[in-house]
């Protein structure tokens, strides 16, 4: 798995390739605590190139979310989500939780 | 013929991709849909994970065995450990209508797992030569028709 962070003014957008397990799970919360940790609460998630994502993934992306979404200071957005991670994630009743964008410059536009 | 291919890795992460990919080929070889490999790789990741986190408590070299049979219209797969015995029972389902601050992920492994294959069965199997009980995952997933 490889991450790619950008930062912009008021947004962070963050981008995964390859797996998200148990195993890799780890580096995406860290990454992910780290924008929070310095008071950054917009995230925009690009899966694009995502190939699998199981429910340790899932874990990473609600904590996150509930850490974003507290006080009402921000949230995690979701761009470009491959159908069988979209799939996993209605399987999880998580589809409600989180709003999801076609492409990462229509995310960046609305967060 | 039924044809039985099995494979053993020590109880860590990284062989996540391993065990993925080798019930891949098996589920190709057996002729599931691409959809279906894609249940059976997330099934069986999410039951290995399992095993190393509750069976044996974290990440060592205790060995979990995967097993596939491939059969006429439907791939079996037995995932063996000997760690601590399984009630799969004692895990709550998850709760899907709790708020975001609410949401649990715990149990969300063993609900994909029901979800994904269309059998699913926990056995355990005592070993008097070890005085150990195992436990074994039988999970099925049949071809489409």
């Amino acid at each position: 798995m490889d991450i790619t962070t950008t930062q912009y003014k008021h947004s962070d957008l963050v981008k995964v390739n390859g797996r998200i397990d148990s195993a890799t799970a780890p580096q995406l919360a860290k990454t992910l605590d780290e924008i929070t940790n310095a008071g950054r609460y917009r995230i925009i998630l690009d899966l694009e190139e995502v190939e699998f994502m199981s429910s340790a993934g899932l874990r990473v992306l609600i904590g996150t979310q509930k850490t974003c979404k507290r006080y009402n200071r921000g949230e995690v957005v979701l761009a470009s989500v491959p159908k069988r991670i979209y799939d996993a994630l209605e399987l999880a009743g998580f589809v409600p939780l989180f709003r999801f964008f076609d492409n990462v410059l229509d995310a960046v536009g609305s967060i | 013929m039924n044809s039985t291919y099995t494979a053993i890795y020590s109880a860590r992460f990284e062989n996540l991709d391993r065990v993925r990919d080798f019930v891949a080929e098996l589920a190709e070889k057996c002729g599931l849909e691409p959809a279906a490999v894609y249940a059976v790789q997330l099934a069986v990741d999410e039951a290995f994970t399992n095993i190393i986190e509750h069976a044996y408590g974290g990440e060592s070299e205790e060995k979990i065995e995967c097993a596939c049979q491939i059969e006429k219209d439907a791939l079996v797969i037995t995932l063996r450990d000997c760690g601590k015995p399984f009630d799969p029972t004692a895990v709550p389902e998850p709760d899907f209508e709790a708020d975001l601050e609410d949401r649990e992920v715990g149990g969300l492994g063993l609900y994909f797992i029901h979800q994904l294959m269309d059998e699913v069965q926990f056995i355990f199997v005592d070993q008097p030569e070890t005085g150990k009980t195992c436990n074994l995952l039988r999970m099925v997933k049949r071809k489409e028709k």
